[in-house]
């Protein structure tokens, strides 16, 4: 089986982060990138159906400026076998819309029996893309998964909902988006990280992939961030003292609130 | 740690450290208190460590170790320690346990053991002690006789550490006449017949490690499982033991960074006389003092990793490493509980711990009254 995993570069979500004052777009310049929390989990559980299923190839893909490069060597040290970065100027500025027309160009190329990505990412956390890709490509989505079967061609997943789960299932070519009750993802090893220095790293710019600088970038996008706003810090919260009436005070608070 | 300031030999070693680091933050800082607290050895996040390499640093890539010279090893030691001794010291015990077969083994043991040992899943234990006999290891009495295939042993090892849940024990044995030339080595699987685990120690710190008596009653070792040659048991014992005694003063000097580090953001944050108490001089210079014994224990113990990987005698550097690091180590601890006052004598802050781990520092592979006994004998002997 060959197994493609989406990984994107994002900032630290643990960290302090920004938006740009001038574009309003995430500021990536000064903040600590890390591979996007949810993609670890996907390429967890591609390396598992890789070690169970003989003969499966597993490759990373990432858009992503030239910083993203530790990105993948990170990803890479984990175990898969190779990795395709889409790099070009041409990206900045990109909207999901944009991005779900470039990794579809790149996958079509790539032409996987599965795609495995994060249900979200933590800059934008839009669970988007899952759904545009499957479009553009034509296969099934299976999102939000908290548990994925291969048997075969024959994918099934338990599909995390607030209530529980549904099960849904499809043939391959898919796409599946995971959360990360899905696994536990691995350390890389010290041999891994040696290893991840000698994988072949493909760079594809727009060109490469048939898609025109207009269709990318600011040049496509077709949603912008009019502005942003720093959110207020927390205000005190309201003390409620127990005078007979607590309860009350207490349900009305949540009413008020909208919490029941 | 970050302020730590180091040399590396090789970017490969820069990338360990920091993969050191990711596991030390994320799979031990989180969950030391925790396994202490209820005295669990943690198998699990050895096996972690394990499958990211760090059980087999220091030996030959074609059995499945990673060829890291000790001053690199050490430094993965140290970063482990600061957040968690016991851990530090089972990753130092387990790579003293492969000593013997790595050096005295046959090719054909080797092949057939080395690659599992190294390989992260299983984990050794080193039986030398004995209850009647610590320091004075050469006139060991736990007895092997060989009857055509097969030893039998019968006595009882001390203080073994992983003792119940080790996978392999290398048990140094007596097999001729007296003294250090009737000793042999043997390399026995956890599942020897005749091999007992007794009563665990309640120990003064390191609560997770499990340290124990092992008593050896008929235990049936097959012959093939003989390191090195009958009498060479003390030799390799003593060898392995100069390269472990630089693993325990790695461990002391990343305990010590870890109750500096510590006590350091403590004294920014705490204040009397209305300012921070680290802007005392009578605490600052306590610091400084501490940070001080720190970086010579450092430069001490990787000055004599340095000559062991240059292929140079470096034992008695190791004994002088080995002690004046666990020396440091209790020193700093006492101190660093000091720092704290009243909240350093509490569980609720690791000085405490710290406190009690760095003392069994200055007893394990060889009291530090023996480190000075080997350093003083050279001292007598050179020309
Ligand atoms: C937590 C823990 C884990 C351990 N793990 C292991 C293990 O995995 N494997 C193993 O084999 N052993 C292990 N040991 C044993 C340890 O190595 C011994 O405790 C140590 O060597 C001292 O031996 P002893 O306890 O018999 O003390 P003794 O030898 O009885 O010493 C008592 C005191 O006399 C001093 N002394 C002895 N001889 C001299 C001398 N010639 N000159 C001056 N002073 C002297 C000593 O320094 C010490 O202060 C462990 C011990 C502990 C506490």
């Amino acid at each position: 089986m060959k197994i493609v995993v989406l990984v994107k570069q994002v900032p630290d979500s643990g960290a302090e982060r920004n938006l740009r004052a001038e574009d309003n777009t995430v500021d990536r310049a000064s903040a600590n990138n890390v591979i996007n929390e949810m993609d670890e989990y996907a390429l967890e559980e591609a390396l598992r159906i890789q070690e169970a299923h003989g003969g499966s190839t597993v490759t990373v893909l990432t858009m992503g400026p030239e910083r993203a490069t530790e990105s993948i060597r990170k990803a890479l040290s984990m175990g898969p076998d190779g990795a395709v970065h889409v790099l070009d100027d041409a990206l900045s500025g990109t909207d999901a819309l944009g991005t779900s027309k470039v990794l579809a160009a790149a996958l079509k190329r790539l032409e996987p029996d599965l795609v495995l990505c994060g249900a979200e990412s933590t800059d934008a956390r839009g669970q988007v893309l899952p759904h545009m890709l499957a479009e553009r490509l034509g296969v099934a989505a299976l999102t939000g998964a908290r548990k994925l079967t291969v048997d075969g061609s024959q994918l099934t997943i338990e599909r995390q909902t607030e209530e529980g789960y549904e099960v849904v299932t499809a043939a391959t070519p898919a796409i599946v988006s995971v959360w990360d009750t899905i696994n536990e993802p691995r350390y890389p090893s010290f041999k891994g990280i040696m290893a991840a220095k000698k994988k072949p790293v493909e760079t594809l710019t727009l060109a490469d992939l048939g898609v025109s600088a207009d269709e990318a970038g600011w040049a496509g996008a077709l949603t912008t961030v009019a502005s942003h706003a720093k959110r207020p810090p927390r205000s005190a919260g309201v003390k409620v003292t127990d005078d007979g009436e607590g309860g009350t005070k207490l349900v009305e608070f949540l009413v008020s609130e909208k919490f029941v | 740690m970050a302020s730590v300031a180091r040399l590396l030999p090789t970017p490969e070693a820069h990338d360990l450290l920091e993969l050191t680091e990711e596991l030390a933050e994320k799979e031990l800082a989180p969950k030391v208190d925790d396994y202490e607290a209820r005295g669990e050895f943690p198998r699990e996040i050895i096996r972690t460590l394990g499958r990211s390499g760090l059980m087999g640093l220091p030996y030959p890539e074609e059995y499945g170790g990673s060829a890291q010279p000790y001053e690199v090893y050490l430094q993965v030691l140290e970063i482990l320690a600061a957040r968690w001794v016991a851990v530090a010291e089972a990753i130092s015990v387990h790579t003293l346990a492969c000593y013997p077969l790595a050096y005295h083994g046959s090719q054909e043991q080797q092949r057939r053991w080395l690659p599992d040992m190294l390989g992260g899943e299983l984990l050794g234990a080193y039986c030398l002690s004995e209850p009647a006999g610590g320091s004075d290891a050469a006139n060991l009495t736990t007895r092997a006789v060989k009857d055509r295939e097969r030893y039998f042993i019968n006595g009882t090892k001390a203080w073994i550490t992983h003792a119940g849940v080790a996978d392999f024990y290398n048990v140094f044995c007596r097999t001729g006449g007296p003294g250090p030339k009737g000793i042999s080595c043997l390399l026995a699987p956890d599942h020897t017949a005749g091999l007992h685990v007794q009563n665990r120690e309640r120990t003064m710190g390191l609560k997770a490690s499990p340290v124990a008596q092992i008593a050896f009653d008929d235990a049936v070792v097959d012959a093939d499982r003989l390191i090195g040659q009958e009498g060479e048991g003390f030799r390799i014992a003593m060898g392995a033991l100069d390269a472990g005694r630089l693993g325990i003063a790695a461990c002391a000097v990343g305990l010590a960074q870890g109750a500096l580090n510590y006590a350091t953001i403590y004294a920014r944050e705490r204040t009397q006389f209305g300012k921070p108490i680290i802007d005392f001089q009578g605490l600052g210079f306590m610091l400084a003092d501490a940070a001080t014994q720190i970086s010579a224990a450092r430069a001490l113990t990787l000055h004599a990793a340095r000559l062991r990987d240059a292929g140079k005698p470096y034992s008695i550097e190791a004994a002088k490493a080995k002690l004046f690091a666990s020396d440091m180590a209790m020193r700093v601890t006492t101190d660093m509980v000091q720092v704290l006052g009243g909240a350093g004598y509490v569980a609720d802050h690791p000085v405490e711990r710290y406190f009690r781990e760095a003392k069994v520092l200055q007893i394990v592979e060889g009291t530090n009254q023996i480190q000075r006994l080997v350093i003083s004998r050279a001292l007598a002997k050179d020309e």
